[in-house]
């Protein structure tokens, strides 16, 4: 109670001074009234004053007192120039709102732990070594059957989970022709359990609904699947799906039935995405198979155990499992095998979950959040100049707070309580502007053709992280101005010459660190814009133009015939220019298979090959010339024929044609085509070979198809125009037949740069910011210098100084400084552009041009803001100034 | 003679104990009623009464009203609370101690 009675104090502390006030008086006129005389009783209370400050101190808080009356006094100051404070808080708030922003995505997708008991001990397996494929390497995916042997060897340390990869599925709830593509994946029934995690409705998986294959075909809806797809009807428990179900050449459609929907908040452990359905580990048709890799083992430690017994544990069981694997590698190079065998098992931590998104954007985020700390190290010397500036012009003012005996801490928390209220009112318009920057950046993110889809929370985490951000700000840029201004030398200050040159190499040095960090930002800046620039340029290889690429999905595998009267049918629809077949359309990031060779019965090569099933004809709708040989024809079958790139022709057939030559028992390389982009637009095109889709096995049967890739390239500039005929006559021309996806290829080349995209264009947008922070920064201190000077610099003109060389005094120091913090960004520019390496394409940091431009758009941006100040030298009028003072 | 310091020392107790007697007297009257019943001998800056009398009744041992008086001129009067009786035991039973102690001293050397 008496605390709160003297923080209510504290704010009404005018009245209580009246009333001690009072108080005091009512003594004195008691004493009258006694018959004292007036003088003597006055006398014989002491200080008036004194009295009530003593009676102050002890009724209310003294610190919060003086805090709330600069706060006061703080907040008229900023009144007083309304424009300045304006900017002040409008350049911060941006920067601080960037800084919000990224600090919220990268939480989202890379910090935050998952909402499950236990994350702290959550860890997922990995291993690391060389591939198959020669290079260092790190995995994750694991055999269902290794997973059974770890979990029973540690079962007594931790719990071990099986998570498969979170990928969209076609099911239906009613007909075929209502399939959809949610985000499933399969789970040890153990998890909910293990994660502490409840249905809202239902019920969740136990370890008796994971126990034998095929045997239970359960689903557990997450809510935010829920809340979407069925706006939470809590009737949806017990209804059934329809999932299709891919084999390798086989399939099959399950019923599963719903049982139960998981609370609010959890979304499956792959931040990035959010998992619709879950499914027991047990259906998957691979859990069986002991050369199958399809998910994730998670590791839950058992309180008090430590990491690295465990770890042991697993790896001995890994190594065991893995030698059983490689007796079935015959015929593979003896390195491959001791590559495969050496490799070391990892934990690692797994709080805040493991997706791949996280793997693509850590990098880029990273840089971002050294771009946003960049900008508002800008800013802040920004706000730190004008507040000296402005200290500057209060000189006085604090000269006479000194000389009235104000301590030198006294003056410190004055004008840092000023800097707070600017840090505040700039945090709040920051935080409105990443509450919604925020979900817009991330809602341009997109991984494999999927938006990333990310839970963005404004909880105690993002304010938090907003609180320390404001105060750190507020030292940064308050700090520096209030000592200087506590340093006030009274005789000096009254004077009228406080030192001027003192405070002009402080705005100086501010000046100079802006022009570094400005020019470390638009160097970075360059770099991302020309990758991308570099990557939208790429060539392909093939014709984008026009071409849409439809997959096409049937419930009963067809043979290829079949397949081919739909082509045939698609070819008469008006508007289509031409059709091919394939089983998976280049750059998309459905199924691909690859494999290691062997050429003409030689060793297996030690890199595999991308094997690319077509039809004849296909070759000329995608626009990929053949350099020798031929196209299939209708009666070429697999696996006897095929077509090989040119990458293929290099790598494996150095010395002269490889038509005719043979590889794979028998494979025979009938043409060769030039080189296109299949998996990935970064890099050189890899080795592919294409193969008839015609399969026929052994035993001489033509195997049926369940899923094909239809291209089709139309007759007017804008595909998707055709898109709705082109479902209705898929439909048409085969019962069952059915597009389960569409996509330009344009679309899909767009989708290989997202990030490329998203790190250009954020970045191009804090280039901006910061050279505009940058320019008005300089602008603001020759300004100030100029007023500072104009006495001098009215003096000069007034005895016949040339206007150029008034203009140049003015500017010299600070465009010298401009140019110092350049030099100085770009050598700390070409040290950061080693840790970004990874995210550049065909681009090198210490290209000439990449330096040039920075710097020239730099110094441009420090001549501009130069030509105020420079008039208003020039306009310097001696008489008006003398008369001023 | 009786130096400032040890009366400020000692004003708690004074105060408390007036107090206790007679409720409801304003500062002027507090000052007057020490200064009568010491025989002159406790006197101190009349002024340095109030930031004590504030003090207590922040520390919760007094509470403060304003009266009107005659001719419109308010006073502040001040009250024991429960708080403050319990704090006039424990100051009393310490003065006791402490002068019995230094009597002691007096009394044996």
């Amino acid at each position: 109670m008496p605390l709160w009675s003297r923080i209510a104090n504290t704010f009404r502390g005018n009245r209580l001074s009246r009333e001690i006030d009072e108080e005091l008086r009512s003594h004195i006129e008691e004493a009258i009234e006694d018959d004292r005389d007036p003088a003597e009783a006055r006398r014989a209370l002491g200080s008036a004053l004194r009295h009530r400050e003593a009676s102050r101190d002890v009724r209310l808080i003294p610190w919060l007192d003086s805090l709330r009356s600069d706060a006061v006094f703080g907040w008229r100051q900023l009144g007083k120039k309304k424009a300045t404070s304006a900017v002040a808080i409008l350049s911060l708030g941006l920067a601080f709102g960037a800084c919000l922003s990224a600090f919220r995505l990268i939480d989202a997708l890379l910090l935050r732990p998952l909402p499950v008991k236990n994350s702290d001990r959550l860890y997922v397996f990995q291993y690391e070594g060389i591939g198959f494929d020669g290079n260092p390497f790190k995995g994750e995916p694991c055999e269902y059957p290794m997973f059974r042997r770890m979990r029973s060897n540690v079962r007594d340390e931790a719990d071990l989970l099986a998570i498969s990869y979170a990928s969209p599925r076609d099911l239906t709830y009613g007909s075929d022709e209502d399939m959809e593509k949610p985000f499933l994946q399969y789970v040890s029934g153990r998890m909910f359990d293990s994660f502490g995690i409840r249905p809202v409705l239902g019920r969740l998986f136990t370890v008796n609904d994971d126990l034998k294959p095929g045997a239970h075909p359960y689903a557990v809806l997450s809510y935010d699947y829920w809340t979407r797809r069925f706006r939470r009807d809590p009737k949806v428990i017990g209804r059934s799906f329809l999932l299709s179900s891919f084999g390798e050449q086989t399939a099959s459609n399950e019923l599963y039935t719903i049982i139960g929907i998981t609370e609010k908040g959890f979304t499956g452990v792959e931040p990035g995405t959010i998992t619709d359905i879950w499914a027991p580990t047990m259906m998957n048709r691979l859990v069986d198979q002991p050369n199958a890799t399809w998910f994730r083992t998670f590791v839950i430690l058992k309180p008090g155990v430590a990491v690295e017994p465990v770890r042991e544990k697993l790896h001995a069981v890994f190594r065991a499992f893995r030698e059983e694997r490689a007796k079935a590698f015959a015929g593979m190079p003896r390195q491959t095998v001791a590559n495969f065998l050496s490799q070391r098992v990892l934990l690692e931590p797994a709080a805040p979950g493991i997706s791949a998104a996280q793997r693509e954007f850590r990098k880029p985020l990273a840089a971002l959040a050294v771009l946003v700390a960049l900008v508002l190290l800008v800013a802040c010397a920004n706000v730190a100049n004008l507040m000296t500036s402005q200290a500057a012009a209060r000189a006085r003012e604090m000269a006479l707070r000194v000389s009235i005996g104000a301590g030198r801490a006294r003056l410190v928390q004055l004008v840092l309580v000023e800097a707070a209220i600017l840090a505040l009112l700039a945090a709040a318009t920051g935080g409105a502007f990443a509450w919604r920057s925020a979900p817009f950046v991330a809602s341009h993110i997109s991984f494999r053709n999927n938006p990333v889809r990310l839970h963005l929370p404004a909880d105690w985490r993002v304010a938090g992280f907003g609180l320390a951000l404001m105060l750190a700000v507020t030292l940064l840029f308050g700090l520096g101005p209030a000592l200087r201004a506590s340093a006030v030398k009274p005789a000096n200050a009254l004077k009228g010459g406080d030192r001027p040159y003192f405070r002009g190499r402080l705005m100086q040095a501010l000046v100079a660190a802006q022009a570094a960090f400005c020019f470390l930002v638009l160097f970075a800046t360059g770099l991302f814009v020309a990758t991308f620039e570099r990557l939208s340029h790429q060539s392909t290889g093939f014709s984008p133009e026009q071409l849409l690429a439809l997959d096409v999905v049937i419930l009963r595998p067809e043979r290829p015939e079949i397949w081919n009267q739909v082509v045939e049918h698609l070819r008469t629809v008006p508007g289509v220019a031409s059709v091919g077949l394939s089983n998976s359309a280049p750059l998309s990031w459905g199924n691909k298979s690859s494999r290691h060779i062997s050429m003409n019965g030689g060793p297996p090569s030690p890199d595999s090959v991308f094997f690319v099933g077509v039809a004849p004809g296909w070759f000329g709708v995608m626009k990929i010339p053949l350099l020798a040989g031929r196209d299939f024809r209708s009666s070429d079958t697999s696996p006897k024929f095929a077509i090989v790139n040119e990458a293929f022709a290099k790598r494996y057939c150095p010395a002269g044609n490889p038509v005719g030559k043979l590889f794979n028992d028998g494979v025979q390389i009938v043409g060769v085509t030039l080189n296109a982009s299949y998996d990935d637009i970064h890099g050189p095109a890899p080795p592919v070979a294409y193969v008839p889709l015609h399969y026929v096995d052994p035993k001489g049967i033509v195997l049926p198809m369940r899923s094909a890739t239809l291209m089709v390239r139309t007759a007017s500039p804008n595909p998707l125009a055709l898109v709705s005929t082109l479902r209705k006559e898929v439909a048409r021309a085969r019962p069952g037949f059915r597009v389960s996806d569409v996509h330009t290829e344009d679309e899909l080349i767009e989708a290989q740069t997202v990030r490329e995209r998203l790190l250009a264009a954020l970045a191009l947008f804090f280039a901006l910011l910061a050279l505009l922070l940058a320019g008005l920064g300089l602008y603001g201190v020759l300004d100030y210098s100029v007023l500072q000077r104009r006495r001098e610099i009215g003096i000069r003109m007034a005895i016949g100084a040339r206007a150029t060389h008034i203009v140049w005094r003015v500017a010299a120091d600070a465009l010298a400084m401009v140019l110092a913090g350049a030099a100085a960004g770009l050598g700390l520019g070409l040290i950061a552009a080693r840790f970004i390496e990874a995210l550049l394409y065909q681009v090198k940091p210490s290209d000439p041009r990449m330096v040039a431009i920075p710097w020239l758009v730099l110094l441009a941006t420090a001549l501009f803001a130069t030509i105020p100040a420079a008039v208003r030298a020039i306009r310097t009028d001696l008489a008006t100034t003398l008369r001023t003072e | 003679m009786a130096r400032t310091d040890s009366f400020q020392g000692s004003i708690d107790l004074l105060v408390l104990k007036i107090l206790s007697r007679r409720p409801g007297l304003h500062g002027y009257a507090i000052m007057s009623a020490i200064r009568e019943r010491s025989g002159e001998v406790l006197r101190a800056e009349e002024g340095s009464l109030y930031p004590a009398l504030h003090r207590m009744e922040e520390a919760g041992w007094l509470r403060a009203t304003w009266i009107t008086k005659d001719k419109g001129r308010r006073l502040r009067v001040y009250r024991l609370t429960v708080e403050g009786g319990k704090q006039l035991s424990k100051e009393e039973s310490r003065w006791q101690t402490v002068t019995s102690a230094v009597n002691n001293v007096l009394r044996t050397v």
